[in-house]
């Protein structure tokens, strides 16, 4: 019963994670490609998704808050976050990685600021209920249930 | 749309046809109507002046003859020379009066003639101004830019209105011309009657004064009379009695005194004398009591004169004034000044006109004294006074005088005359007239009649109104109208303008948006048709993978139902994507290598199916002249011969589809595609009585498909790019043919024959008009001919590029298709057709086999008998037979001598025996059978394509691999099992997901985290297959680190090539080459064209999607394996 309960509520947060575009498509491809001979296949990739972002996150930081802002490099910057949130689904981090690039090209520092404290804040959420997701699922394995099908 | 567009054009074709015609007519119209005004109005002041004139001169002359006559009268011998000069004179008086009338007259009528020519002048000017006038302001704005619309749109209305107010202007003009016609012509008409007034008025009273004049100087002469025989003799030689005859029979000289008197001067001293001596007393003129002197006027009853200083009586008279005998001329207050005037100044004096005694007539009395003497010319009127002796009087009758000459004149009617003796200028007195105060103008003048003391003068004024003036009024009248006419003409005319122009702007606007909601829905369907597409892609995706799962055959018959009808959906949608796309320009072709023969066959290969099932034979035949690989848009041109195929397939029911592909530049292409081939064989073809137009493919008759082609420029132009081939399709069929009335619409968007078209045959109709815009966009035409029940012939021409030589693997394109296996065989192929043969050949020949054809059946039969010998020179390894070679079925019978001659044992079989292969469109059951016991060894099923033909040969004669039998189509897992794969990319999150996606279908996954760690890894040798790059990586890019693994491994190739290291040394790889993928996010043509300059070989978008990743490993992944099992 209890299993059955934690599977209701993890569908619930995952469709609640896609309806409200925090992720799309290409997640689902991700959990896909999670089998049995790579069991920890999501969780390892937004780990690691996580680990990337923080540190491009402090990069950004860094170059942004410079005397002499250094675009091409914050770009850099953005443009790898943006591959990386692409790559795991992260729909809502992506777009805003798309405007970030655009102020960055036009060497707006306000706007990059303002993009900034965005990817932040999108991130968080972001991290938030991921993190949630997969206490989520580790209960649901605990409990000796498995992940129900999308 | 397109039945409001050309109802559009059509309306305006007409309209500005009709305009242009209309506004000719009108501008004719216009000077016909200016010329014929103009003509009118010459004839008509032409004809008015000679009448005028003619009036004047008779008028003239009448009064003339009358004055000679009346001169004539007078005085034969006096008046002899005086009528001779006056009438000359007056001739000359008149001819000159004549002429400087005719001058006037000419002038003033030169003049209106010029200004009636100017103002029509005028007129047609503003009306060329108002017509023209919107003709350049077309032309301005059809030079200005289109962007102009609205500034033009505001011109023409100003140009309407401009145009409008010219016309009332000159409307206005014309009636005020009209208006001042009138006037002038009124004016000359009373100026000349004024004239004519003034003239005939001088001359009456010219007439009076001479006449008077005569008159006066006889009295003159009467006098001198008296002076020297009454006076000068003594005794008298003239009494009463003597002057009495003497004046009644020279009366006719004075036709003017009613009489005359001579009264003697007589002093008061001598009265008594005289008294006495004729024996009556002087009498006084009037009674006392002045009562009006009655008819019986007598002297007897007059008062003796009272004493006075001197007494003028009366002693002689006329007969007519008898009367006055005896009375005292000095007694009248009238005759008593005249008597004093008369003997001072002496001359003739006048009274003012009174009432005669007892006539009671008015008149006048001239008086003459009588001298005794000759007086010196320079006497003073005292000599005068004291030398008179007596008094000449006569009196006038002014009244008569006037009336007799008045009657001797013409046109004594029009006119009435007056005369005033206006001495006293404030009181008039009328000697003659009468009373009546006459109308209009009145012209006076002078009269002289010697008196100096005295004046007279002559009114004369018309008798009767004017007329009105009736020819000014008809010619203003008549320009009025005219002007009113032809301003209604213009009016009509600048409203139709107008008209037209509202119209123009309005059609213009409505073409404007017409267009524009055209540009909308190919928008809106292009937007649609993608945002259709991109879910029906997941349909489909999804479809296929259930049909990959475990279904039970319901199940499975449900899903494929599903995706073909999806399928379909989308093929639907792709074609109106197209569609749009062509219609809003978006539409670009690609430039790659690519193999026409290939593309044809896949495209055959399609219809296989549906051919097979209907018996209908499909055949391609491309000329040895069209290069292998062409650059260009395989894809698209694939989709206008698919196009053009399916349809044929799709209303063909019997006889064959025939695609030929040739240069355009070949010249036999406009003749029969056999022809060339064939003209060694011209004498089999004579022998065979083989109907020329019967010889198609199948044997149905087929439109000429020459006719399909004529129209295009391409033949035409000469001008030649070095590296472009121009080629030519055509595409024929035996089907039902295009209807005539539709031929013109055929390649118009979703139109069909007709609408029972899609009813029976199905589809949108809207592949041809695809197949056009695609042709048109590789640079061709296409065209067609069609015969309702014969056939239609499409054709297309393409320009393509030929390929650089050394360009990147063009191999690549047409991968495993070169079976070495069949190279140097030799083959024959009997066809009764020679077409159907050629088809034959040419695909044998692609394969490398040599062919011979043979279309008769005994000497293929003895070139057969020939190969079996041993000793025979030809040696062929196959025989190649069409089952209806000559005809249903005969194909089969081909081989029934061969097989007796083998059963017979007459014929040896050589340790090669050439393989029998029938070929056929469709094989019953029967059939098959019957193939083997006709010494066939396998029947070929057409359409003839490569990779079947390749099957076919090879399982007959025994070579080849097995690769190609089992064609199944390789899964991504079975592509990718086991396959090394490297990816590079310097995002950890990205790598791990593509590793991730990879190592899912079964692949050993390398990661490098950048392009210099890659081309570590990829230095020959290597395990690698294939290699996945990500494009935008810091320090070293996807391209270039592509672009250093190329240069590593061109090296080492030559290395090998040189033998200066052993292939060993590099893993026993002849070909050093792997595999590079771009992985990219954004997918431009930009970007693949630079993934291709650098050496790659393809590229899938990321994040990986499955289709697009199999089709772009499956390219060259199973290319690889094929050649490391070959």
């Amino acid at each position: 019963m209890a299993v059955f309960q934690l599977q209701q509520q993890w569908v619930d947060l995952i469709s609640a994670l896609f309806r409200e575009e925090f992720l799309d498509s290409q997640f689902t491809q991700l959990q896909q490609l999670q089998d049995e001979s790579n069991p920890d296949f999501v969780v390892e990739v937004v780990t690691l998704f996580f680990e990337d972002s923080e540190r491009l996150l402090n990069d950004l930081c860094s170059t942004l808050h410079q005397r002499v802002v250094d675009f091409k490099k914050a770009d850099a910057h953005v443009h790898q976050l943006k591959g990386s949130s692409a790559s795991i689904g992260a729909q809502r981090v992506k777009n805003v990685c798309v405007s970030f690039r655009n102020c960055c090209e036009e060497g707006n520092l306000e706007g990059c600021l303002a993009c900034l404290q965005q990817v932040k804040h999108e991130y968080t959420l972001l991290k938030s209920k991921l993190e949630a997701l997969f206490a989520l699922e580790q209960q649901i394995v605990a409990a000796g249930g498995s992940l129900p099908t999308m | 749309m397109a039945p409001m567009k050309l109802l559009g054009s059509h309306a305006l074709g007409r309209s500005k046809e009709c305009g242009g015609w209309g506004k000719w007519k009108v501008r004719f119209l216009a000077l016909l109507v200016f010329s014929f005004i103009a003509g009118s109005f010459w004839v008509f002041s032409q004809v008015e002046e000679l009448l005028e004139n003619g009036e004047n001169v008779r008028v003239s002359w009448a009064e003339k003859a009358h004055l000679l006559h009346e001169q004539f009268n007078l005085s034969k011998s006096k008046l002899q020379s005086l009528s001779m000069l006056f009438t000359s004179s007056d001739q000359n008086c008149a001819g000159i009066f004549n002429g400087e009338k005719w001058a006037n007259c000419k002038r003033d009528y030169l003049e209106r003639l010029s200004q009636i020519l100017i103002v029509c002048f005028i007129l047609l000017c503003i009306a060329l101004i108002s017509n023209g006038g919107p003709v350049y302001s077309k032309l301005i704005s059809f030079l200005s830019l289109q962007s102009q619309q609205q500034y033009k749109r505001q011109n023409f209305k100003t140009g309407g209105r401009w145009r409008k107010k010219i016309l009332f202007l000159g409307i206005l003009l014309g009636v005020l011309v009209s208006v001042w016609i009138f006037f002038s012509m009124n004016a000359a008409m009373t100026a000349r009657r004024k004239e004519t007034l003034a003239n005939m008025c001088d001359e009456r009273a010219r007439m009076l004064q001479d006449q008077f004049n005569v008159s006066m100087n006889h009295v003159n002469a009467l006098a001198i009379l008296i002076s020297t025989f009454h006076h000068g003799k003594n005794p008298s030689a003239i009494n009463q009695k003597t002057f009495a005859e003497y004046t009644a029979r020279t009366s006719f000289e004075r036709p003017l005194t009613s009489g005359v008197a001579y009264a003697l001067k007589v002093l008061h001293s001598e009265r008594e004398v005289f008294e006495k001596e004729h024996g009556w007393r002087i009498k006084k003129m009037e009674t006392e009591d002045q009562s009006p002197v009655k008819g019986d006027y007598t002297p007897e009853k007059l008062d003796p004169s009272p004493a006075q200083e001197e007494y003028a009586p009366v002693i002689f008279t006329q007969e007519t004034v008898s009367h006055i005998v005896s009375v005292d001329m000095m007694s009248g207050k009238e005759d008593h000044d005249n008597i004093l005037r008369a003997r001072a100044s002496a001359k003739g004096v006048l009274t003012s006109p009174f009432k005669l005694l007892k006539s009671n007539k008015l008149g006048v009395v001239l008086t003459f004294a009588v001298y005794k003497d000759d007086l010196p010319p320079n006497a003073t009127p005292q000599q005068r006074i004291d030398a008179t002796v007596g008094y000449l009087g006569a009196s006038f009758d002014i009244a008569s005088l006037v009336e007799k000459l008045l009657q001797q004149l013409a046109s004594k009617q029009t006119i009435i005359v007056n005369v005033y003796d206006t001495t006293n200028p404030s009181v008039p007195i009328t000697m003659y007239g009468p009373d009546v105060v006459g109308t209009g103008e009145v012209h006076i003048s002078n009269v002289d009649f010697g008196d100096p003391n005295r004046k007279h003068e002559m009114h004369c004024r018309f008798k009767h109104e004017p007329p009105p003036p009736w020819s000014a009024i008809t010619t203003s009248i008549g320009v009025a109208v005219i002007v009113l006419l032809v301003g209604h003409i213009f009016y009509a005319a600048v409203n139709r303008i107008e008209k037209v122009e509202d119209d123009y702007n309005e059609m213009r606007e409505l073409k404007v948006r017409a267009e524009a909601a055209d540009v909308a829905k190919s928008q809106f369907l292009a937007t649609v048709s993608h945002e259709i597409r991109t879910p029906m892609n997941g349909v489909l995706g999804m479809l296929q993978m259930l049909l990959d799962t475990d279904l039970d055959a319901t199940q499975q018959d449900y899903a494929m139902t599903a995706q073909a009808s999806g399928k379909a959906l989308i093929a639907l949608i792709n074609e109106v994507l197209d569609q749009a796309k062509i219609e809003s320009g978006r539409l670009e072709l690609e430039a790659v290598p690519f193999d026409i023969r290939v593309v044809l066959d896949n495209v055959l290969s399609l219809f296989s199916d549906k051919s097979q099932a209907k018996g209908v034979e499909v055949a391609v035949y491309i000329s040895d002249l069209v290069p292998e690989v062409l650059v260009g848009d395989p894809g698209r041109f694939r989709q206008v011969i698919t196009n053009l195929v399916g349809n044929s397939v799709k209303f063909t029911e019997d006889g064959h589809i025939f695609v030929s592909v040739h240069l355009v530049e070949e010249p036999n292409c406009f003749h029969d595609v056999s022809n060339h081939l064939s003209r060694q064989d011209a004498n089999d073809l004579i022998e065979n009585n083989t109907d020329l137009s019967q010889d198609t493919l199948s044997g149905f008759k087929v439109v000429d498909r020459c006719k399909s082609w004529e129209n295009f420029r391409i033949f035409k132009s000469t001008a030649e790019a070095t590296d472009t081939i121009k080629i030519l399709v055509t595409v024929e069929d035996t089907g039902v043919g295009i209807p005539q009335d539709a031929q013109n619409r055929i390649f118009m968007p979703f139109m069909q024959a007709d609408s029972s078209t899609s009813r029976t045959y199905g589809g949108t109709g809207i592949g041809l008009s695809i197949s056009k815009c695609l042709v048109d966009l590789m640079g061709g035409e296409i065209g067609f001919v069609s015969k309702p029940g014969v056939g239609s012939t499409f054709s297309f021409t393409a320009v393509f590029r030929e390929v650089r030589k050394n360009s990147i693997d063009i191999k690549r394109q047409q991968p495993e298709q070169t079976v070495p296996d069949f190279r140097g065989m030799k083959g024959l192929v009997v066809d009764g057709r020679r077409i159907r043969a050629d088809v034959t050949k040419y695909h044998l020949q692609r394969l490398g086999i040599d062919v011979k054809v043979e279309t008769n059946p005994n000497s293929a039969i003895s070139y057969i008998l020939d190969a079996f010998s041993s000793r025979g020179t030809g040696h062929v390894e196959m025989i190649l037979v069409d089952k209806d070679a000559w005809g249903e079925g005969s194909g089969l019978a081909f081989a029934h001598p061969l097989v007796e001659l083998m059963q017979n044992g007459a014929l040896k079989p050589q340790k090669i025996l050439p393989k029998m292969l029938l070929l056929t469109t469709s094989l019953s059951p029967t059939e098959v059978d019957g193939i083997k016991s006709s010494g066939y060894v396998d029947c070929i099923i057409k359409p003839l394509r490569l990779s079947m033909l390749t099957a076919c040969l090879q399982k007959a004669l025994g070579v080849g691999n097995k690769k190609l039998q089992d064609s199944q189509p390789l899964t991504l897992k079975s592509l990718l099992a086991n396959k090394q794969i490297l990816v590079v990319d310097d995002n950890l999150v990205n790598r791990k997901v593509a590793a991730g996606a990879l190592k899912k279908y079964g692949a050993v996954v390398t990661c490098a985290d950048s392009g210099k760690a890659a081309i570590q890894l990829l230095k020959p040798p290597h395990k690698f297959d294939a290699c996945f790059m990500d494009v935008q990586m810091p320090e070293m890019d996807g391209f270039e680190a592509t672009r250093r693994i190329r240069e590593m491994e061109q090296r080492v190739n030559e290395f090998i090539k040189s033998r200066k290291a052993s292939a060993d040394l590099y893993g026993n790889v002849a070909h050093w080459h792997i595999p590079v993928l771009a992985m990219t996010a954004d997918v431009f043509q930009a970007t693949h064209d630079e993934c291709v300059r650098c050496g790659m070989d393809g590229y899938v978008s990321k994040p990986f999607e499955v289709e697009h990743l199999y089709s772009a490993v499956a390219q060259f992944l199973e290319s690889n394996e094929v050649e490391s099992l070959s």
